[in-house]
């Protein structure tokens, strides 16, 4: 159902991240286990999000569920961006 | 007294106490003892002696309390470095420590066998998570904190000798490695659990890695107290790290500027979400009033030290919290039992309001750097009752004798509460090809105090992008040292004698650049 956002935020990722990593990482992967992303890294991909999908974050929403790997980027994408019925 | 007979000591009048909280685990103080008893006992058969260096590279997990106190118990010194810190530098402390024994992360395994394999020494590998055959002959550190009853490794009587070698960056460009002994731990972490009014019913909540003075204090005062230490990774998500605060009762934060900021910045935050937390402090950099005046009103309840710091003697001076209102820019007095007091170039005191160096005195200054890598100049002279430091900070005091920091002596960069040495930073950036000339200054920012800035003439032709410089930084350098934005020009001004103006940082940044946060 989050496909849609998949490549994105994949892109996004191996952008902004994967270069401070050795290996690649799988979409279920934790992020911040991984050493993938950083405190600041969280930061940038809160900007990232709210400006290409022109969403608004609020404090409670940032939480590993919601950000730390791919698969839930794209789910807390989708259910906060419900395709219209 | 050495640090493992406070956890010895805490063990015997709270053995069913929980002491550790870290992901999952929690260990009671008896076990915590007897864990750490068992990987001392490991170290030794493996080969460790007295003296000699435990290198860890660890997250905050339960490993990192255990290994620090099983170096001590086996009469080694731990050296905590950096776990995200790349391979060239690693080799290069490798080289310079000899280490017998490396604690890591299975993540990180190969690559710092590979490390071992360039620096050119043979130490004992650990590694922290389950067996994995692909790692060759590194030992499991599950199975060296368990096993069959262990002689209780016979505690050492002298607390001269070292207990942490701490790597920071140094104005050189090299990193320093700083020498404490365990009475100067001892020392610093006793006068700080003292004015925070520490005790074992405190429970400290710490995202701050190991590898730096200020979380290893909190490692040490609770240990010593008897209280509890909860450790979390980092403190990305502030959300789950609060609710956790409250979840578990933290009586004590310890923060970075840059936490506080982002705690200021929340809404909606219920309001009993600080209704445990007895204290906060702040070190590493200049907390600005706005947000300590922002953290006062949102917890009300809380006391809030701020406190200055230098790894050469781990705590420097405290602000009492009634005067913050007051003096909200003052990091306060000397801690008990020690001083600090600024001189001038002649070395004489300062009067009132006038700018000079910070000196610190006490039984808490460092023996030294290892190596004497930074110079004789640089070495603690010794004094009735400890050692006398340069700090080679400006301060001044004002007539009631509180301090404020000015800045520092040399061009070193504070962000994050992390020191960065440009120069460090400028031997990475020469080495990318297209590269002509590079400089990098600190940029003031009002989240992570400075953020770090590369300036960049590159040759005639070269079309490298801002991310191309990030990423090369990014692979050679620690997360923190990556300059948050690059500046492209087509050449950088130089003094008379041809050095680029380093100093000159207006010329350099004209203001008109802003961060890429």
């Amino acid at each position: 159902m989050s496909q849609r956002f998949r490549p994105a935020v994949r892109e996004f990722i191996a952008e902004n991240f994967l270069f401070r990593a050795d290996a690649e990482i799988a979409d279920d992967q934790s992020l911040l286990e991984s050493g993938v992303m950083d405190s600041t890294g969280v930061l940038e991909l809160i900007a990232f999000l709210e400006t290409s999908y022109g969403i608004s974050i609020a404090d409670e929403e940032i939480i590993p569920q919601n950000l730390d790997s791919v698969d839930a980027m794209t789910n807390y994408l989708a259910r906060k961006l419900p395709v219209a019925a | 007294m050495r640090l493992e007979a406070r956890l010895r000591e805490s063990a015997r009048r709270y053995p069913d106490k929980v002491a550790l909280v870290a992901g999952g685990c929690r260990l009671s103080y008896a076990e915590f003892d007897t864990r750490s008893d068992h990987l001392a006992a490991a170290l030794r058969k493996a080969g460790v002696q007295p003296g000699d260096r435990v290198a860890l590279l660890l997250e905050n997990g339960i490993e990192a309390p255990l290994s620090f106190f099983a170096a001590w118990k086996a009469g080694a010194v731990a050296c905590p470095l950096y776990p995200s810190m790349k391979s060239e530098k690693l080799a290069a402390i490798f080289s310079s420590i000899r280490p017998a024994a490396v604690v890591t992360q299975a993540r990180q395994i190969l690559s710092v066998q590979a490390v071992i394999g360039a620096s050119g020494c043979q130490p004992i590998v650990i590694t922290t998570e389950g067996a994995n055959n692909a790692v060759g002959d590194a030992l499991s550190f599950a199975s060296m904190t368990f096993g069959g009853p262990t002689a209780r490794p016979e505690l050492r009587a002298n607390e001269s000798e070292l207990a942490l070698l701490i790597h920071t960056s140094g104005s050189t460009g090299r990193p320093k490695g700083v020498m404490l002994t365990h009475a100067n731990v001892d020392a610093a972490c006793q006068s700080i659990a003292g004015y925070l009014g520490n005790t074992e019913d405190d429970v400290v909540l710490s995202v701050l890695p190991l590898s730096f003075g200020y979380g290893i204090t909190q490692m040490v005062t609770m240990a010593s107290v008897g209280g509890r230490l909860v450790l979390e990774k980092s403190f990305a998500f502030p959300r789950t790290i609060l609710d956790r605060l409250a979840a578990e009762k933290a009586t004590g934060l310890p923060l970075v500027p840059a936490m506080a900021a982002l705690i200021a910045g929340m809404k909606d935050l219920p309001d009993d979400q600080f209704a445990s937390l007895r204290y906060v402090t702040s070190a590493a950099a200049a907390l600005p009033p706005a947000l300590s005046g922002r953290l006062r009103g949102m917890m009300p309840g809380t006391l809030i030290f701020i406190m200055y710091g230098q790894t050469e003697c781990l705590r420097v001076s405290y602000l009492e919290p009634t005067e913050i209102a007051r003096r909200p820019t003052s990091v306060g007095k000397a801690i008990p039992g020690t001083r600090a007091y600024v001189v001038g170039d002649d070395g004489q005191p300062c009067n009132p309001g006038e700018v000079g160096e910070l000196v610190v005195e006490g039984p808490h200054v460092m023996a030294g750097y290892w190596g004497d890598e930074a110079g004789p100049r640089q070495r603690p002279t010794e004094i009735e009752g400890g050692r006398r430091l340069r700090t080679g900070d400006l301060f001044r005091m004002d007539a009631d004798g509180f301090l404020y920091f000015v800045s520092r002596k040399d061009d070193i960069i504070k962000t994050r509460g992390e020191k960065v040495s440009p120069q460090e930073v400028e031997r990475v950036l020469y080495a990318l090809p297209g590269v002509r000339e590079a400089a990098v200054t600190g940029m003031d920012d009002p989240v992570f105090g400075q953020v770090v800035c590369a300036h960049v003439a590159l040759e005639p032709g070269c079309a490298l992008s801002e991310r191309d410089v990030m990423r090369h930084c990014a692979s050679q350098l620690e997360d923190y040292m990556v300059p948050k934005m690059v500046e492209f020009r087509d050449m950088l001004p130089r003094t008379t004698t041809g050095k680029i103006r380093m100093s000159a940082e207006g010329d350099l940044v004209e203001g008109k650049l802003e961060t890429a946060i």
